[in-house]
């Protein structure tokens, strides 16, 4: 079991490296001679270990003291099947989701409408719209349960699920992005 | 010593700009021809340039054949892809020589999408004395001509010619990284990120699909083709490394299709040293095999090792390369430094093995003696004929007079790519957009 204080430094060190890659990600798109798979591949590993640690360690450190700057959102039992009982915290989501537009997920016209979605997507601002066009293949297929992303409190949006089918709590959404980099091509 | 590191940082920062000034002059690959005599060199801006030795004479037999420019020429263009909207670049990424079979010399070149067959030839003599056009090549009025006359091959100044005798295109849809000629001379193979493809040389318009591992569905990608290429003697086995750090060898005797390999070498992963970056510090870079045919080279990128070919579950041999950056992984993620694809090479006897490191670092490492040297490719730090001092870099504690520090390493001074020639001590080495030959000492 970590420490509070070096599970921190991990979580935050997480964070930093989720960014990082985020910003390469982004910049690689306007690379001269086109996306490199190789390179695109590289990066969602090193995304997808640094969710992975972001995770653990912020459950670690909320399961260390009661009260905390990370505001854990507690098991959302009375919600839909989608399970987000991940760690959301309301400082970093901003900073990760808003270097990322092109990673955006479309909504697939027919994932149920939650209540909270009401908010009007044509004024959505730049950093949350989809600009990228998405083949028919990763259009989130019907049957797979839908999972919900948490951005900031209060505040709902639906997530296409993994391609895997890898059913776990607290899916974010730089996770989704990390599929969306391979079929760029 | 102040001064010195002052000096340093001024250089330094004089020679970013430099060589962002001239970014089409970086050298991408380097490779000696078969029999050593010819160095041809490719660079980001599509072009090639082929130094030749000259004749060691006689009247100066200290005087070792020296490499001199002996051909230069503009093998790939940058392109459109219209269809997908995608600039092609002009760098070139690999070039492998043909063997020599008459009095040209052959050499494939590749872009990110299109290998080209190029022949070298010289041209000294021309034939003067024609009857129907003068010597400036003007026709002549037929009714001046009262006599025939037998044109005669006069000598002329040496003129060495480059013309492109093949294009294999349209076989590619992700970047290629690699070529490797088959030893049966007739084939070759170009390898993408996903697929190798087998070309005859003579025949340009088809070729065949031999390995293909593109998932049906391109979110489960997890692994991608890094470097491929032939057996040295076997010309049915062929190996290629994959970014997840394994190596595959296939034999296209058993199927048409050889998605299915003979032999997998893969060496488990230590728990220990994971980190965030364990994927990427495991994607081999490249791979080549040994003279011999009995060994394989795999350059990840703190490593080297050295493989074989009868077993399977762990190398033969480790050498470790740089590994004080291990501690650096998360910086050198961020300056994009841990992408960099190293190359590695066998001397002609296999017995040494060498590579390249930053600060224009560059490494051997003798397999017998197990000894290691760490030298430098540049300017300020060696002069013509001089005898390379070893360098070395200090990891901690009291830094030494002649050590540097890590910190002090300069990552934009990168040695991605060396050659060694086939039979004698005499290195190539790529540093930025500088070509650096070294040869042993002469007595």
């Amino acid at each position: 079991m970590m420490s509070a204080t070096s599970a921190m430094e991990v979580n935050a060190e997480a964070r930093r490296i989720l960014a990082v890659s985020i910003s390469k990600l982004y910049a690689s798109r306007t690379q001269r001679g086109g996306l490199r798979l190789h390179r695109s591949l590289l990066l969602s590993l090193v995304m997808r270990s640094a969710r992975d640690i972001y995770h653990s360690s912020s459950r670690e450190s909320e399961g260390q003291s009661g009260a905390q700057p990370a505001a854990e959102e507690p098991m959302d039992t009375s919600s839909s099947p989608g399970n987000h009982a991940g760690v959301s915290q309301a400082e970093p989501q901003p900073e990760l989701i808003s270097p990322e537009p092109a990673a955006e997920e479309p909504r697939s016209p027919e994932e149920p409408c939650e209540s909270e979605t009401i908010e009007d997507k044509e004024n959505l601002s730049p950093a949350r719209q989809s600009r990228k066009r998405r083949g028919k293949a990763s259009v989130a297929p019907d049957f797979l349960p839908s999972k919900r992303a948490r951005l900031e409190p209060g505040e709902e949006r639906h997530a296409a699920p993994l391609g895997s089918c890898r059913v776990r709590a607290g899916e974010s959404l730089a996770v989704l992005s990390l599929n969306r980099v391979i079929p760029a091509f | 010593m102040e001064e010195e590191s002052d000096t340093r940082k001024i250089n330094n920062s004089f020679l970013r700009d430099h060589n962002y000034a001239t970014e089409a002059d970086i050298i991408s690959t380097v490779e000696f021809n078969s029999s050593g005599e010819l160095l041809a060199t490719g660079d980001k801006g599509g072009r090639v340039v082929v130094f030749q030795r000259e004749q060691e004479s006689k009247s100066q037999p200290q005087r070792r054949g020296e490499y001199n420019v002996y051909s230069t020429f503009q093998s790939h263009e940058p392109e459109f892809d219209y269809l997908k909207s995608l600039e092609i670049e002009e760098k070139i990424n690999k070039i492998r020589w043909l063997p020599q079979q008459n009095a040209a010399y052959f050499l494939l070149s590749t872009n990110d999408k299109t290998v080209k067959l190029w022949k070298i030839s010289e041209r000294d003599k021309r034939p003067e004395g024609y009857n129907l056009k003068d010597e400036d090549g003007r026709i002549r009025d037929p009714s001046t001509i009262t006599s025939l006359r037998v044109p005669v091959l006069q000598p002329m100044d040496l003129m060495v010619e480059a013309t492109a005798r093949r294009v294999f295109s349209n076989a590619h849809t992700y970047h290629i990284n690699s070529i490797s000629v088959n030893s049966d001379l007739q084939t070759f193979i170009s390898t993408d990120d996903l697929r190798v493809n087998l070309w005859n040389l003579e025949i340009t318009d088809r070729s065949f699909n031999i390995v293909d591992i593109k998932p049906s569905n391109m979110e489960e990608l997890t692994e991608v083709i890094t470097s491929a290429e032939f057996h040295p003697q076997q010309c049915h086995t062929f190996a290629y490394s994959s970014s997840k750090g394994s190596i595959r060898l296939c034999d296209m005797r058993q199927a048409a299709l050889c998605d299915k390999h003979c032999k997998y070498f893969e060496e488990p992963e230590d728990p220990s040293t994971r980190s965030f970056f364990s994927e990427i510090i495991s994607s081999i870079s490249d791979v080549k095999f040994s003279h011999s045919g009995r060994y394989l080279m795999t350059r990840d990128y703190l490593t080297v090792k050295v493989w074989d070919l009868l077993m399977e579950n762990k190398p033969l041999e480790t050498y470790q390369v740089h590994d004080y950056l291990r501690g650096k992984l998360c910086s050198l993620y961020e300056n994009d430094c841990i992408f960099d694809k190293f190359e590695c090479v066998w001397n002609g006897s296999d017995s040494v093995i060498m590579t390249g490191s930053y600060n224009n670092f560059f490494r051997m490492f003798d397999r017998n003696t197990k000894r290691d040297v760490t030298l430098e490719a540049s300017r300020e730090n060696s002069k013509p004929r001089a005898i390379l001092k070893p360098r070395k870099v200090c990891v901690g504690g009291k830094r030494r007079k002649d050590e540097i520090s890590v910190d002090s390493l300069d990552f934009s001074k990168k040695i991605l790519h060396t050659t060694w020639h086939p039979h004698e001590n005499i290195i190539a080495v790529a540093a930025t957009n500088n070509l650096y030959i070294f040869q042993d000492k002469v007595n």
